[in-house]
Parts: C-alpha cells; sequence; structure tokens
C-alpha cells in the first residue's frame, strides 16, 4: 500500500487475496491457540494474545495505509469497491451494544427487545432510497458539506456540525465504556487504566490514515468479528439439535422454553408481545415498540460515521450496491442475536433453576465469581437454587435466588456450550474489534467536521494542504482523550446512550438531508430552523425527562425522543420555506444534477477540489 | 453546461420513475417495519418448526425483507439508470 493513488488501486485489485490470507491466518492462529491451550498453557496469557495480537494487526494496517493527500485522509481515495464497503460498514455499525448487549437485551425483554433487531436494521432502507447515491453524486468529504452547499452557507454547516457532534459524542463515549470493560476484563487491569489503553489502540488505526486507514482495518475487524460471534451458537446449535444453524434450530429453544415457563411459573412469557413483567399486554410497551423501531431505523440514516461511508465508493452505482452488501453484512449478526437469547434462556431454565447449588453447571461457577455479573443467593438455604421472583431491574434479570446481567449473555456463551477457553478469547477479540471499529468511524467523523467543515471551510479557508492534515490529526487526537475521559466517569448504560445518539441524529439531520435532495422547494431559513426546532425539541425532552424528572410525554422513554423532534423538524421546514422565497435558478439545477448519477454536480463551488 | 444528454422532459420523467420506485419500496419498508409487526399478537397463533409466527417477523422475516429491498433498489435503479442513458461508465 504506497500512499499514491496507483498504489492503491493495485491493493483493491488484491483485495480478495490479501483478506483471504488474513482470514486464514486467523483461523490458524486460533488453532494454535488452541493446540497450546491443550498443551497447558494458562488462560491468561491466550486472553493477552488475543488482545495484543488483534490489535497489533488493526494498528499495523493502520500504519501501511499512512496518507498525506487529503482525498485519501477523508474518503479514502473514493477506491473502495461495494463489496469491502459493505463489510467495513458493518463493522463501522455494529459496535459494542450489538455485540456484547443486545443478545442480552433479547434474553431480558423476550419479543420486546426485538425493536433493537428491527430498528438497527431497517433503517438501511432509508439510507438505500432516499440518500446514499445521491450524497455519493455530491461527492465532498462530509455530511455538514452537504448542509453547507445546499442550505448555501455556514450557518446551516455549523447546525450541521452541533448535531454530528452532540449524537457522535454520546455515541463514542458508549463505546469507550465498552472497550475499557473488555480491556479491563480480559487483561486484568483497572478500568480507568484500560480505557486509555484502548485508545491507543482507536488512535494507531486512525490517525495516520484517516478514512483509508479505518476502511481497511474496519473490513479485517469485520472478519474476526463475525467469525467471533458465529463460532459459539453454531456449535451450540449443533450440539443440541445436530443441525450447525442456529437460526433454524432455535424455533425448538423456543417451545422448550414455552414449556418450561409454564412449569416454572413464569408469567412474562419470552414470545409474547408486548407485555409488562405481570405478562399482560400493556399499550405503554407497545406505544414504545413502534417509537424505538422508528427513531433507530431513522437515528440509522441520519448518522454521519454511517453516512459517510458511502462517500468512498468510486461511484453512484456501488454506493447503492454497498448499501446492500452492508445490510447483509449486518443481517448475518443480527438474525443470530435472538438464537443466542434462546439458547441462554433454555440453558437457564432447564439447567440452572432447581438445581443443586453443590452442582451448578461450570459457566454459572466461573462466572460468579466476576464482580456482580451474576450472583447467586440461597435465600432459604435449602442447597437448591430456586425461583422465587421474576423480575427485570436495569440491565438485569432478577430470579430472586440468581440475578444475571445482561451483558454476560454472549460472553458466557463459550462456557455454556462447553468450549476451550480459547473461543472465550475469541469471543473477546470479537468484541473488541466491535467497539473498535465503531469508536474509529466516530471519532472520525467528529474529527473531520471539525477539521473540514470548521477549521478548512470558516475559519481558514486559505490552509495548506500539510496544515489541513496536521489540525485533523490533532483535533482526532484530542476528540479520543475527551471521551475517554468522560468514559471513565462511567456514565451509566451504553444501551441507552448509544440509542440517545440515534435519537439525536435523527431530530436535527434527517429532515434536512432527505427534503433537501427531495423537495427543491426546501429553502435555507427553513432547513436551518427546521434542525433548530426538531434538535431543540429532541434535546429539550431528553435532558428534562433524564435530569429534571419531567413525566414523560405520552409514556414515551427518552431513548425515543425523535418521535417528538422529527415531526418538528419536517414542518417547520415545511411550512417556513413555503413563506420564504424559493431556492434559486442555480441551487435548483444543482439539485437536479446530484439526481442523476451522470454528469457533473452543478455547482459554483464544484470545482473546488 | 447543459444537463447531459438530458432534455428537462426526459430529466423529469427519469424522476419520476425514480421517484416511484422509492415510494414501492417505502411502503413495503412501512409494511414490514411496522405493518406486520401490529398483528403479532395473532400471528404468535401460528407455529412454524417451533417459532410463533409474529416473533419470527420481528426476530428474521423482517429483516430477510429488508435485505432484499437493498439489492432490488440497486438492481431496479441501475435499469431506470440504463433506460434513460445516465448510468456511470
Amino acid at each position: 500500500m504506497a500512499t499514491d493513488t496507483s498504489g492503491s488501486r493495485s491493493f483493491v485489485a488484491n483485495l480478495g487475496k490479501v483478506y483471504g490470507i488474513y482470514t486464514g491466518g486467523f483461523i490458524a492462529f486460533t488453532i494454535v491457540l488452541a493446540i497450546l491451550e491443550q498443551m497447558g498453557v494458562p488462560n491468561r496469557w491466550i486472553g493477552y494474545a488475543f488482545v495484543f495480537l488483534t490489535i497489533f494487526v488493526y494498528a499495523y494496517i493502520g500504519y501501511l495505509s499512512r496518507t498525506m493527500e487529503i482525498s485519501e485522509y477523508y474518503v479514502a481515495g473514493r477506491v473502495v469497491p461495494a463489496f469491502y464497503n459493505g463489510m467495513a460498514t458493518g463493522a463501522d455499525w455494529m459496535s459494542a451494544a450489538s455485540f456484547i448487549s443486545m443478545a442480552g437485551g433479547l434474553f431480558l425483554a423476550g419479543y420486546n427487545g426485538l425493536g433493537y433487531v428491527l430498528g438497527w436494521t431497517g433503517g438501511y432502507v432509508l439510507v438505500a432510497i432516499l440518500l446514499a447515491p445521491y450524497l455519493r453524486k455530491f461527492g465532498q468529504f462530509t455530511v455538514p458539506d452537504f448542509l453547507g452547499t445546499r442550505y448555501e452557507g455556514n450557518v446551516a454547516r455549523l447546525c450541521g456540525v452541533v448535531v454530528l457532534f452532540c449524537a457522535s459524542f454520546t455515541y463514542i463515549v458508549a463505546q469507550a465504556f465498552g472497550i475499557g470493560i473488555i480491556t479491563s476484563r480480559f487483561l486484568g487491569i483497572p478500568f480507568e487504566i484500560a480505557i486509555f489503553a484502548g485508545l491507543v489502540g482507536i488512535l494507531v488505526c486512525s490517525m495516520l490514515g484517516g478514512m483509508r486507514a479505518v476502511t481497511w482495518t474496519q473490513v479485517a475487524q469485520y472478519i474476526i468479528l463475525i467469525i467471533a460471534y458465529l463460532v459459539p451458537v453454531v456449535w451450540l446449535s449443533t450440539k443440541l439439535y445436530g443441525i450447525p444453524i442456529p437460526e433454524l434450530t432455535y424455533g425448538k429453544a423456543l417451545q422448550q422454553i414455552a414449556t418450561l415457563e409454564q412449569k416454572l411459573n413464569i408469567v412474562r412469557s419470552h414470545v409474547q408481545p408486548f407485555t409488562d413483567a405481570t405478562g399482560k399486554f400493556s399499550w405503554v410497551e407497545f406505544n414504545n415498540f413502534w417509537a424505538l423501531v422508528l427513531c433507530l431505523m431513522v437515528g440509522t440514516a441520519s448518522l454521519p460515521h454511517v453516512l459517510m461511508r458511502y462517500f468512498t465508493t468510486p461511484n453512484v452505482r456501488d454506493a447503492r450496491q454497498s448499501v446492500g452488501w452492508s445490510i447483509f453484512f449486518i443481517f448475518l449478526l443480527y438474525f443470530t442475536a435472538p438464537a443466542y437469547a434462546a439458547f441462554a434462556k433454555l440453558e437457564v431454565y432447564q439447567n440452572v433453576i432447581g438445581a443443586q447449588i453443590s452442582t451448578l453447571p461450570a459457566w454459572v461457577q466461573s462466572w460468579s465469581q466476576v464482580g456482580g455479573l451474576l450472583t447467586i443467593n440461597d435465600a432459604n438455604g435449602n442447597g437448591i437454587l430456586e425461583l422465587t421472583k421474576y423480575a427485570i431491574a436495569g440491565p438485569i434479570l432478577d430470579l430472586g435466588e440468581l440475578r444475571i446481567n445482561q451483558d454476560i449473555i454472549v460472553l458466557s456463551m463459550p462456557e455454556v456450550a462447553g468450549l476451550p477457553y480459547v473461543i472465550s478469547g475469541l469471543v473477546a477479540a470479537g468484541g473488541l474489534a466491535a467497539a473498535l471499529s465503531t469508536a474509529d468511524g466516530l471519532l472520525l467523523a467528529i474529527a473531520n467536521a471539525l477539521s473540514h467543515d470548521v477549521y478548512y471551510k470558516m475559519i481558514d479557508p486559505q490552509a495548506s494542504t500539510k496544515r489541513r492534515l496536521v489540525v485533523a490529526r490533532t483535533l482526532l487526537v484530542g476528540v479520543a482523550i475527551l471521551a475517554a475521559a468522560v468514559a471513565g466517569t462511567r456514565p451509566s448504560g451504553i444501551i441507552q446512550m448509544v440509542a440517545w445518539a440515534f435519537s439525536l441524529a435523527a431530530a436535527g439531520l434527517f429532515a434536512p438531508l432527505v427534503m433537501g435532495i427531495w423537495w427543491k422547494r426546501t429553502t435555507s431559513t427553513g432547513a436551518i430552523l427546521g434542525m433548530i426546532g426538531g434538535f431543540g425539541v429532541c434535546l429539550y425532552y431528553l435532558i428534562a425527562t433524564h435530569y429534571f424528572a419531567m413525566p414523560l410525554w405520552f409514556g414515551i422513554r427518552n431513548i425515543s425522543s425523535a418521535l417528538f423532534g422529527l415531526p418538528v423538524a419536517f414542518i417547520v421546514t415545511w411550512v417556513v420555506s413555503l413563506v420564504t422565497a424559493p431556492p434559486s435558478h442555480e441551487m435548483q439545477e444543482f439539485v437536479d444534477s446530484i439526481r442523476v448519477p451522470r454528469g457533473e454536480v452543478r455547482w459554483s463551488g464544484a470545482a473546488h477540489e | 453546461m447543459a444537463k447531459p444528454n438530458l432534455t428537462q422532459a426526459q430529466h423529469d420523467a427519469y424522476w419520476s420513475k425514480t421517484s416511484r420506485l422509492m415510494w414501492t419500496i417505502l411502503a413495503i419498508w412501512f409494511a414490514a417495519s411496522f405493518v406486520v409487526h401490529a398483528f403479532a399478537i395473532q400471528l404468535n397463533e401460528i407455529v412454524i418448526l417451533g417459532f410463533p409466527l409474529g416473533f419470527y417477523m420481528a426476530a428474521q422475516g423482517s429483516l430477510i425483507v429488508f435485505v432484499i429491498l437493498c439489492f432490488w433498489n440497486a438492481s431496479a435503479q441501475n435499469r431506470i439508470d440504463e433506460e434513460f442513458g445516465v448510468a456511470e461508465d
């Protein structure tokens, strides 16, 4: 990988070979560790090997992809083929929340948890039909670039940057938190130090090579995370039902769960939709399900770190195709997550509840020793683990004498399946890949908006290439340290923070992006007021309900606050656009030109770069 | 610079075809995202391979629809592009 564009091209021509060898190498590495484990190498060293080797590989790819060219740094030279951009988007997209927490959330909430599965996949349809091809045709570097051009000026650009910063920063704090948890558990170092160790891992991937480095690292990270997610659950499916397709076999597990629920008198059925804790239908759960699905989907189509991935494909056709590959690679993990949940629940109902405490399965023993994630308390002292209640408190399933945190479902699966420790190391490497890749994408989105949109476009348009790249890298480090410092204060709840980020982005960015492309009559004033109005309402609801105990509107939880911001953004933009003078002829020409794949983008600044 | 190879009328025809495809996919997306799951309780009465159908749709069925929609959009839009001669080289 040389630093010039022709080097990029020859590298791109060999992608299949490069990543084929890489995947083979990783599998060989896992097998070698498995053999070493049988020969008596301690578990601790296997954990180290996975964490350090994978981070080293990412760093090495980051180093090879170093660049001093603006378009390589911001959009990977626009040479990323649709298929690989799909993988990179998959890794960019799936974070610690998807990898570690989602299956656990399904384990806890049953059907109601499927709102996350739906919400985090369906948004790509919106990306594909409403935004990606047109943003690619526009062909600049960042999402605020589009706003600044379409809405003629730095006010719109700055509004875009503010929303981008709030949403992405909330998101990245959650990722830094996740990286801290994994690193501290598998390296055995304190959480606060682990966050900064993880930070180094993030920075080495993105600092020297920007988007180019992040792209090729994310492809590598996707390969590891998907192998790590699928291996334990495929193994378990084979062991339980003789068929290595968990997505097919967990129907049987669902039936067994239903039988056991009756036997154990559990009132809340795993598969029954929209139930509250008593197992009855609840309108509050019903409404919140829809609100969450909508906010997550629209948020998907508004988050700049996702949208900017489609700036890197060679052309518009590839951008569209690439959305298909993205959702396919994401789908592979998402349609497996409910199987994880079902197998884990079956195991707990079948082999843990009602068992002699002295003969509990090995995984329960080993996880009960890790601080507070799984606790056993034989309240009545009869030596048998009994189900005395059924409640969900935050991320914890409380069965009376047994309490389980949702975050251990994926991490403990290798032991549940009776697999060697090397698979636990593999899962840790997968979780780390998921968190690092998302953190990298977010960090780059924030730093690029600040360096390109604020510094270059607004403060110093005469800045030299070298100076722009120095500023970009300095900001990258600055934002990373800030995120790690905030994460170190342990703001609670990874999933909650992530869902907030989606709502903030949805309320602030979706309306101006979609209307700017699909409705030529949208005016600058309309879009700016719409952004401020939508984002303002969303932020107000979030802060007022979270910090000032404001009662919920219609019982909608604040993870779905975009439900109120989104209509405000659309209505304000629409009404104000109609009462202000229509956009100029040139602007209408510009919109026409980005709607068609072929031809130049007609805009006075288009020849700028 | 004139609109490459397209008159205003052709451009409008191109865009109305593109819009129609967008609204079609959006309608299917809406059905798969929301309408189906409004009947989840009733669908759960039907059980296939152990999966209650309402649960299955939210866990897998709708997701498969989303994947197909994205690939279908890519190929259908390509056909429209080629029909109007605006596909990239």
